[in-house]
């Protein structure tokens, strides 16, 4: 028994905590950011223990009430509670935005991982669809696929999760370059490894951390983009609560009931500002030298 | 020279091709029959027929491609189901009101931008620095409907400064009141971008050997920021904002619908409530020419303005 079968995978994982609990102090606003962002989950799941009022149960006598005891953000024009509708609105944010980053991410890493592995005509033909697929307005893209395949959340997903992929693609490629030429891959070359077993074993963990903190930012883009969408009318069906669907029913009556955007907006912005500054941060503390870069 | 342009003409003929198809999938992979999504469920089989008829739907999937994309290329990109106009016409129409939008907030948030995400490069890691980056992640979170919004109530609401809607008469005052509110909405949000993108660039260039050079030589540290960093910086700068253009044109479409102001965002939306698939079609090939015309311009400019691009 080698040194390196005693417990080697406790020694990894402090390894990792320890490095992840260094890129958080490095920039303390990530902390605020995660804070913010955690306590918008934990409303999310426990929604119906948080707000007990049925988000969906209309009351006509009791529509377009400003915030009261009963209903601490008011009630909508068909006599709902906001805040109900906020809670319940939160999940599906949150599952649309995770689910879209997520399937962004492991298609946009592959895709850039390949390019950047195989390199040539591949890579320039790879990268330069990306580079198109960038440089249309993301917004027009995810509302078309929207438009044509129908609003649904999966269809909703699958838009977002298109328009995000070219930034993950270019995140993953860059590194994959730099890191073919290290010793430690013509090591594995020589040990006979497989093309995929180099990249997906070796290369993959080292460039994992930078792909993470760009998907705290995306997630915040996906979010974004889909209140836009669900604001345009291309969300899940009503009465489905969603914030850019609140924010839309609410803007009718936004002369005499201002809360009712107001409530939603506010929700939106304290999510991916929160989401934002945890990114941010973190990408400060893996990569000092690109501070700030957008 | 002649060879890079070549190869980046080839490059754009394809990509063209390539996101001509992509519309071209797209718009036939809606559920069900199109006729009978356009004319809804009560539309007699004569209806659809006549319609499947009238919009190519019966002829084989190649000749269908085959006369989209030379219809493309030559210049006609489709007429509206609903008002039966050319689509470019429908677009020529209200383009000047998106154009004139773009612009004004491109500037805003140049003239905000730059001059912020300098001083936050060259203070950096001091109070104007984290004022300024804590200031442009808060412009970058907003999304711009939400911006909007808030501007809407404020300045048009509780304030009445500003018309709710922007009609737009001929006299000059009417016209400012009417882009104010858009185009500060619009404008901070560019300049917040810009801000992140300037800052960075510039905390890359202030690094470098030759202005560390040129401070030694006794050149004015103003004289150096301006002269030196920023000439160097604005190369990348650039670039970005025209990358930035894409998200821009998805921004002033919110911007539009909230301040109801005529322009590309009212069409393209008002062709979805209408199910006008013919529309959207025809913008999406009007949006991609752009897009591949800007691209393959922003990259010979590029290019002539800095010869290592073309040995990549």
């Amino acid at each position: 028994m080698s040194m390196t079968d005693i417990a080697p995978a406790p020694s990894r994982l402090r390894y990792i905590w320890n490095a992840t609990l260094r890129a958080f102090n490095t920039n303390k606003t990530s902390w605020v950011g995660l804070v913010i962002f955690v306590i918008v989950v934990f409303l999310a799941i426990f929604a119906p223990i948080v707000t007990p009022l049925d988000p969906l149960e209309q009351n006509i006598l009791q529509k377009l009430k400003p915030p009261s005891a009963e209903y601490i953000m008011g009630t909508d024009g068909f006599g709902r509670d906001i805040a109900s509708r906020l809670t319940h609105g939160a999940r599906i944010s949150l599952i649309i935005g995770l689910a879209s980053t997520v399937l962004a991410m492991v298609i946009g890493s592959a895709i850039g991982m390949l390019a950047g592995w195989k390199g040539g005509r591949t890579d320039i033909l790879i990268m330069q669809a990306m580079d198109v697929l960038l440089a249309f307005p993301s917004l027009i893209l995810g509302l078309i696929i929207v438009a044509m395949l129908g609003p649904s959340m999966m269809n909703i997903i699958i838009a977002i999760a298109m328009t995000s992929i070219p930034p993950f693609a270019r995140i993953a490629r860059a590194p994959t370059i730099a890191m073919k030429e290290r010793e430690f891959v013509d090591a594995c070359r020589a040990l006979g490894f497989s093309d995929m077993r180099i990249v997906a074993g070796h290369i993959l963990p080292n460039i994992l951390p930078e792909i993470l903190v760009m998907g705290s930012l995306w997630l915040a883009n996906a979010i974004r983009t889909e209140a836009s969408l669900a604001f345009i009318g291309l969300s899940v069906k009503p009465p489905t609560p969603t914030w850019g669907g609140m924010i839309r029913e609410g803007f009718e009556n936004i002369l005499d009931s201002a809360w009712l955007v107001i409530a939603p907006s506010a929700a939106i912005l304290i999510v991916i500002f929160a989401l934002n500054l945890l990114g941010d941060g973190l990408r400060d503390a893996i990569d000092p030298k690109l501070k700030g870069e957008s | 020279m002649t060879a890079f342009l070549i190869r980046r003409l080839g490059f754009a003929v394809v990509t063209l091709f390539a996101v001509l198809t992509l519309v071209f999938v797209l718009v036939r992979i809606v559920p069900g029959d199109p006729a009978q999504v356009i004319l809804g469920d009560q539309a007699s089989q004569e209806a659809i027929m006549a319609l499947r008829e009238k919009l190519g739907l019966n002829r084989p999937i190649h000749a269908q491609y085959l006369t989209f994309i030379s219809g493309a290329l030559v210049g006609d990109w489709g007429t509206s189901m609903v008002t039966g106009r050319p689509v470019i016409q429908e677009v020529l129409n209200v383009l000047p009101w998106t154009i004139e939008l773009t612009l004004i907030s491109l500037v805003i948030g140049i003239v905000i931008g730059v001059p912020l995400g300098i001083a936050a490069a060259v203070k950096r890691n001091r109070f104007t620095d984290y004022a300024a980056r804590i200031a442009s992640l808060l412009g970058l979170s907003f999304p711009p409907f939400v911006s909007a919004l808030l501007l809407l109530l404020g300045f048009a609401i509780l304030l009445p400064w500003f018309p709710v809607i922007s009609a737009r008469s001929g006299s000059a005052t009417a016209w400012f009141q009417s882009i104010t509110l858009p185009a500060i909405n619009l404008g901070l949000i560019t300049a917040a971008y810009i801000t992140r993108v300037t800052r960075s660039a510039m905390l890359e260039v202030l690094q470098e050997d030759y202005v560390r050079t040129a401070r030694a030589k006794g050149v004015p540290i103003n004289a150096v920021i301006i002269r030196h960093a920023l000439r160097n910086a604005l190369i990348p700068v650039i670039t970005i904002v025209g990358l930035y253009l894409g998200i821009l044109i998805g921004n002033s479409v919110l911007t539009e619908i909230v301040f109801s102001r005529p322009g590309l965002g009212k069409l393209i939306v008002g062709a979805l409530n209408q199910r006008d698939y013919t529309m959207l079609q025809g913008m999406m090939v009007i949006y991609t020419l752009v897009v591949v015309v800007v691209n393959l311009a922003t990259d010979i400019a590029y290019g002539v303005a800095d010869p290592r691009v073309k040995l990549k």
